[in-house]
């Protein structure tokens, strides 16, 4: 087997085919390699992602619909397991946990025992992470794993976790992963990626090689050399895909546009609609800021520290001695969208946005960043405008002024008529 | 060094929250070890004297000996807290705040004129200085009990003032708001009680009470367009926090068009 490729392009061998029996071998494989494998299941009229069991949980002839505020599972007409957009969590809830235990202290006589809390994380692997997922796991790391964070809880939990990822043939309607650049084609840090080949007769899965651990797992799974004609109809499913997105989004502009809209009217639109609840943060695969809580027993002899999510959209988020510097909904809105899209880049190099429409589809009163932003460009394009204008008009009457001082007899002129 | 005096008080109440403390049973002990609680009619017989170190007060004010009552209790205690609906916002009997409380009466009762009672049900903040204030109908038990903690050690107390869709998504919930179509009032209700209804399957009905600056006004044609009737939306916030602003029927768009 070769090297992976830098920046994990595809691997030189392959790509194979596999059948849907061998996928439960795959599975089969990675448990018996001691993974915990996690993946989309249905439960609770809802794809989730849960530790599998058997391949048989995986959402078999399940999709979804989506929209603003709204999510409702179909029953699809084939039998595809990964006919189906990002769901209600993203793989941040196995990564960046809601609740985490930093250290505990116990007080023995006069001494403090601190106990940091590293308990080990289980080695998992994740099945099924979309494209705009595996890019948003990327971003997690370049915030929470990398430089100074090295050596972080989180680090450790992605150090083991093996990744299969799958590209998408059928975006949904609030995906926008083309315009972000993560999509419909997983990118790089998967160790398999599968494209699913289902029809009436047949169900296959194109396999793609993205790492040597990848090579060896697919070595205990039966798997053929995929001939050109399958590997070309699995390559165009997913090109086609790009043009199929539900939304869009002028990637380029969001960093320009976003520093140049503080003062906005259009934050005010969206704060009457905003209920600051916090689920767009909550829901999106990047947004990764918490808070942290301490307590103690009611003996005071033991006390842990805790890390939990907290949001931008929460008032004790920016508390600071004398009260929340971002009291108002317009603020926190504003916050959360310019550093989502624009701050993000300088602060991390990249969009903080994957594309994976979660923050549209879960926030209860279902406001879309894509309109959002839509709003903002058509008012800074207006805004310019405008002030092209006036300095249009201020040129000519400057020019105007310029010509009349320069022939006193015009002025002379236009006052006899 | 002596131990604290606590003392547990009722107004205008169900004696549901008292309760919740008699519900800590693992660490009643422990809380027993630490405090001398040295009044609580629904536990023991016990009727010390004040001062107290810390009182937790349960129910509305709804009588002039009511808010005479609640005078004397701040005069005594060092720290007051309030614990639940009733001591927080009025409770479900401040439904009295928009009618007419004579016609209850006169409704009610065989000899209205026995009856001494005041036009409203208030909050016990209304009439004196709260220290801090549990919310729900009933309380959390553990946050009564991470508030009684962290006042014994002298620190902060860990009671979330966000909404409880962070509850939800901590717990890991698909929010059946959006996956189900149920009409939920977590995103302008307090957090505290774990999000249980909606991880039930059940919207939440605000027992909590609502979070700062509630947006109703778009929240509302949100339940509306769900499916829930006018009157079904009057309802839903008009029970335990009816009086508690943002939820009043006057703090918030009557109806969903109004928004
Ligand atoms: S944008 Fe939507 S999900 Fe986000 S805080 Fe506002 S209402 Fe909640
Ligand atoms: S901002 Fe919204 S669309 Fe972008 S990554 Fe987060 S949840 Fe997905
Ligand atoms: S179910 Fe209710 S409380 Fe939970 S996230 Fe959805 S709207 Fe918020």
């Amino acid at each position: 087997m070769t090297e992976t490729q830098p920046g994990g392009t595809r691997h030189a061998d392959g790509p194979f085919l596999m059948d849907v029996t061998a996928l439960s071998q795959l599975l089969g494989a990675l448990e018996a390699a001691g993974y915990q494998v996690i993946g989309p299941t249905v439960s609770d009229d809802a794809i989730i992602l849960s530790e599998l069991g058997s391949a048989a949980q995986l959402p078999f002839g399940w999709g979804v619909e989506l929209a603003p505020g709204g999510y409702r599972i179909r029953q699809r007409s084939d039998t595809a397991a990964f006919g189906h957009s990002a769901g209600p969590q993203s793989w941040k809830q196995y990564l960046h946990p809601p609740r985490e235990k930093m250290w505990s202290v116990d007080r023995s006589g006069g001494e403090f025992d601190v106990v940091p809390a590293d308990e080990p994380a289980p080695r998992r692997a994740f099945v099924g992470v979309r494209p705009c997922d595996l890019s948003a796991i990327g971003i997690q790391d370049q915030v929470l794993g990398r430089g100074e964070h090295a050596g972080s809880r989180y680090a450790a939990r992605r150090a083991g976790v093996f990744i299969v990822a799958v590209n998408c043939t059928e975006p949904g309607a609030t995906c926008f992963c083309t315009s972000m650049g993560t999509g419909p084609e997983a990118g790089p840090g998967y160790d398999l990626a599968l494209t699913e080949l289902v029809s009436d007769t047949d169900h296959k899965f194109l396999v793609d090689i993205g790492s040597p651990a990848g090579a060896d797992m697919l070595a205990q799974v039966p798997v053929t050399p995929a001939g050109d004609g399958t590997t070309g109809l699995a390559r165009s499913a997913v090109a086609q895909a790009a043009d199929q997105m539900g939304r869009s989004m002028p990637a380029d502009a969001l960093h320009g546009l976003m520093a140049g809209s503080y003062d906005a009217a259009r934050w005010d639109d969206v704060a009457q609609r905003c209920l600051t609840c916090g689920n767009c943060t909550m829901a999106c695969p990047t947004c990764f800021c918490t808070t942290v809580e301490d307590v103690s027993d009611l003996s005071g002899e033991h006390a842990e520290r805790w890390q939990l999510w907290d949001s931008c959209f929460s008032l004790s988020f920016s508390y600071l001695p004398g009260g929340s510097i971002r009291s108002s909904d317009h603020s926190r809105y504003r916050q959360w969208l310019t550093h989502k899209l624009g701050t993000w880049h300088d602060q991390f190099g990249s969009s903080g946005c994957v594309g994976c429409g979660r923050c549209i589809v879960w926030c209860p009163v279902g406001i879309d960043l894509t309109e959002e932003v839509a709003a903002l460009q058509a008012e800074a394009r207006q805004a310019e405008a405008q002030q092209a204008e006036a300095q249009q008009a201020e040129a000519q009457q400057a020019e105007a002024q310029q010509a009349g001082s320069r022939t006193p007899g015009a002025r002379a002129g236009g006052e006899q008529q | 060094m002596a131990r604290p005096k606590l003392a547990v008080w009722k107004l205008a109440s169900c004696d549901g929250c008292q309760l919740t403390l008699l519900d800590c049973q693992d660490e009643l002990l422990a809380l027993a070890a630490e405090v001398d609680i040295v009044h609580f009619a629904e536990a023991t017989k016990t009727d010390l004297p004040g001062p107290y170190d810390v009182s937790l007060v349960e129910g509305s004010v709804t009588t002039p000996d009511d808010a005479e009552r609640v005078r004397r209790i701040r005069e005594q205690s060092a720290t007051l807290v309030t614990i639940g609906a009733c001591a927080t916002s009025g409770g479900i009997q401040a439904l009295r705040n928009f009618a007419d409380v004579a016609e209850f009466t006169a409704a009610v009762y065989a000899r209205p004129d026995y009856i001494e009672t005041l036009a409203t049900s208030t909050a016990i903040a209304d009439h004196v200085t709260v220290d801090f204030e549990l919310r729900g109908c009933p309380i959390d038990k553990r946050q009564l009990l991470e508030l009684i903690t962290a006042l014994l050690a002298g620190r902060k107390p860990q009671i979330p003032a966000h909404s409880v869709c962070f509850e939800c998504k901590n717990r890991g919930n698909t929010c059946i708001m959006v996956a189900h179509g149920t009409p939920c009032l977590g995103p302008v209700t307090q957090a505290g009680c774990g999000a249980i209804c909606p991880s039930y399957n059940r919207g939440c009905y605000g027992c909590f009470g609502p979070v700062a600056n509630p947006n109703t006004a778009s929240l509302i044609p949100q339940l509306a367009r769900l499916g829930m009737s006018e009157i079904a939306i009057e309802r839903v916030f008009s029970t335990f926090n009816v009086a508690a602003p943002g939820f009043s029927p006057d703090s918030r768009p009557a109806r969903p068009g109004d928004a």
